[in-house]
């Protein structure tokens, strides 16, 4: 028996893959809504159903989980100073596939507390100082804290000389605080993966029940991470290959939902041309970023604000009224479908708008200075300008009829020259939109991952 | 241990580029025992607070050479008390400022900027070492 059975309990649908690993072919893949609030064996039952309707009755050797539903994992991100040690528990926190609530810098105030209560974090990671640093304010922000009155999981990720101290204030109060390694160990020295790595284990032994995903657990084997870091990890199989299957180079992931837009770059980001100085944090090879401001149907007013009509109008070709009028239907009705021509280009033109803005915040930026001896470039983040492919995923992108009219707003833009977006990229579709199962498989099947990657992911 | 070491950040302020001096600086300070966090060139003033608040510095060297230092430097005193580190030592070198001026009257200019220590061309780092283990306090 060679099937394995990949499941991703969206927020909105639980989607399975079934994968012959002997013969490395999707079997056939189906959905069903997520019932996490019920029982989410419903949804679950659901969706095997259709899927054995097509295929027959199968049975799996093993069965991985993937999750965003139940609102994804929430976590909130406290450092020290705001372009350092919170922009490294940021970081460490995407990567890890959070849904970032707040970040914090410096020291927290009691109302900071009150806000951070209210929002609810499923896991907070305390971050603060580089080793040997600022002792001071992660002492402090670790008592405020104990007034939080919430019993959440802590993770200590800051300056190692004042980790013993942390974990001892917070562990009074808290049932579960986890110390791991310094995000930032020495200034702009960025060390993410051991705290990615213990927010993916709490998210484990945690989260996983308190969402009542564990209702599942008599099926499957193992509900392995996230599901924005299955496709994370999916998207670095694909890129960087493993030393027996070839990857297929540098690449960047486009993910649009209704509610926010993910953007996933697998490259190392140095910058292209010379007179270049770089500033800045380093980047992780394998970056995630999340835009909860655009989206195509609950943050669609939220996209009409921060892109413009004008730039929607004019990637449709239509009015800046006709945009208005789509936007105010789509947020009326989040079940909205276009109904006409126009509506159609409005559509794709927001999809557009969320890949371009999304992009933008994503990729590094050149900026000129001038010298006494000449013009030098500064750039600060990753210059992907040689980036070759754009994968497009997410249902928006993969049920649509002309993706790559949504994905061209990935590529560069002689409008904003100092965006080091890529220069003449390929689209890519995940047309079986199998690339969070991939992540999955690949956790234990990496060379089969990359190879149904490469087969199921096409140019288009 | 290292991180026991005391830190001082190290940088060329401003539009500057050049950056022997710098490698210089970084290599004699952290032959005399300091942890260096060096910011390299064209860093500007808020760079060197982050860095500062960040790694728990005792001291920030700011270093120009092309000219413009009065300007560049002008106001980093104020954003230190304003980010909370107002103690640091600040400490100035370089050349400062274009031509041949008298350098007292820069010294005396930078002093009033809130600069502790103000260094005229062709210093030698030894000094600045000397002066950096007085004014922290410093055995040996």
């Amino acid at each position: 028996m060679s099937n394995v059975l990949l499941i991703d309990f969206g927020s909105t649908y639980t989607k399975i893959t079934a994968v012959d690993v002997e013969s490395g072919v999707v079997l056939g893949t189906a959905h069903g809504i997520t019932t996490v609030e019920t029982d989410i064996m419903d949804g679950l039952n659901q969706a095997l159903g259709e899927l054995f309707a097509v295929t027959g009755k199968l049975e799996f050797s093993k069965v991985l989980g993937c999750s965003s539903a139940a609102g994804g994992l929430k976590m909130v991100a406290i450092g020290l100073v705001l372009e350092l040690t919170v922009e490294a528990a940021k970081r460490a926190a995407l990567g890890a596939g959070a849904k970032i609530m707040g970040v914090y810098g410096n020291e927290l105030s009691e109302y900071e507390i009150e806000e951070i209560a209210a929002l609810n974090p499923e896991i907070i990671l305390l971050a603060g100082g580089t080793d040997g640093g600022n002792k001071e304010v992660i002492i402090h922000n670790a008592k405020m804290l104990t007034t939080l009155g919430k019993d959440v999981p802590i993770i200590v990720a800051g300056n190692k000389s004042a980790a013993p101290q942390v974990v001892k204030i917070l562990s009074e109060v808290m049932t579960e605080v986890v110390h791991t390694a310094n995000v930032m160990p020495r200034l702009n020295e960025l060390n993410i993966e051991p705290a990615r790595e213990t927010i993916r284990d709490v998210f484990l032994r945690r989260i996983v029940e308190a969402k009542g995903l564990n209702k599942a657990n008599e099926f499957v084997d193992s509900m392995v991470m996230p599901t924005p870091a299955a496709v994370l990890k999916a998207a670095e199989l694909l890129g960087k290959g493993t030393s027996y299957e070839a990857g297929l180079g540098d690449l960047m992931v486009i993910d649009i939902g209704g509610a926010t837009t993910d953007v996933y770059s697998i490259a190392k980001g140095d910058p292209q041309r010379c007179n270049v100085a770089l500033k800045g944090l380093p980047e992780p090879f394998a970056k995630r970023t999340v835009e909860g401001d655009l989206g195509m149907r609950y943050s669609a007013t939220a996209l009409y604000k921060a892109a413009g009509a004008k730039m929607i109008a004019d990637f449709a070709g239509v009015t800046e009224a006709d945009v208005e009028a789509y936007m105010h239907k789509v947020e009326e009705n989040v079940e909205y479908l276009p109904e006409n021509e126009t509506e159609s280009k409005v559509e794709i033109a927001m999809g557009r708008a969320c890949t371009r803005l999304a992009t933008e915040r994503h990729v590094g930026q050149l900026e000129t200075v001038f010298t006494l001896n000449g013009p030098a470039f500064v750039q600060n983040g990753k210059d992907l300008t040689a980036v070759k492919i754009v994968v497009g995923t997410g249902g928006v992108i993969v049920n649509h009829q002309q993706p790559a009219g949504i994905l061209k707003g990935a590529a560069y833009d002689e409008s904003t020259l100092q965006m080091l977006k890529p220069e003449k990229p390929e689209f890519w579709i995940d047309e079986k939109y199998i690339m969070a199962s991939m992540g999955l498989l690949g956790m234990e099947y990496p060379e089969l991952a990359i190879r149904m990657m490469k087969k199921y992911i096409v140019r288009r | 241990m290292e991180n026991s070491k005391v830190k001082v950040v190290l940088g060329v302020i401003g539009a500057d580029c050049h950056a022997v001096g710098n490698k210089i600086l970084n290599y004699a300070l952290t032959s005399a025992g300091f942890e260096v966090v060096n910011l390299g060139v064209l860093v500007p003033q808020k760079e060197f607070i982050n860095a500062a608040i960040e790694t728990g510095a005792k001291a920030i060297l700011v270093a120009s050479l092309y000219g413009h230092g009065e300007i560049d430097c002008r106001g980093l005193k104020d954003s230190c008390r304003e980010a909370g580190i107002g103690d640091i030592k600040l400490y100035v070198g370089g050349n400062l400022v274009v031509g041949k001026t008298d350098f007292t009257e820069v010294r005396n200019k930078f002093l009033a900027m809130g600069y502790d220590r103000v260094y005229e061309p062709g210093i030698l780092p030894d000094q600045v070492i000397v002066d950096l283990k007085n004014d922290l306090g410093m055995q040996g």
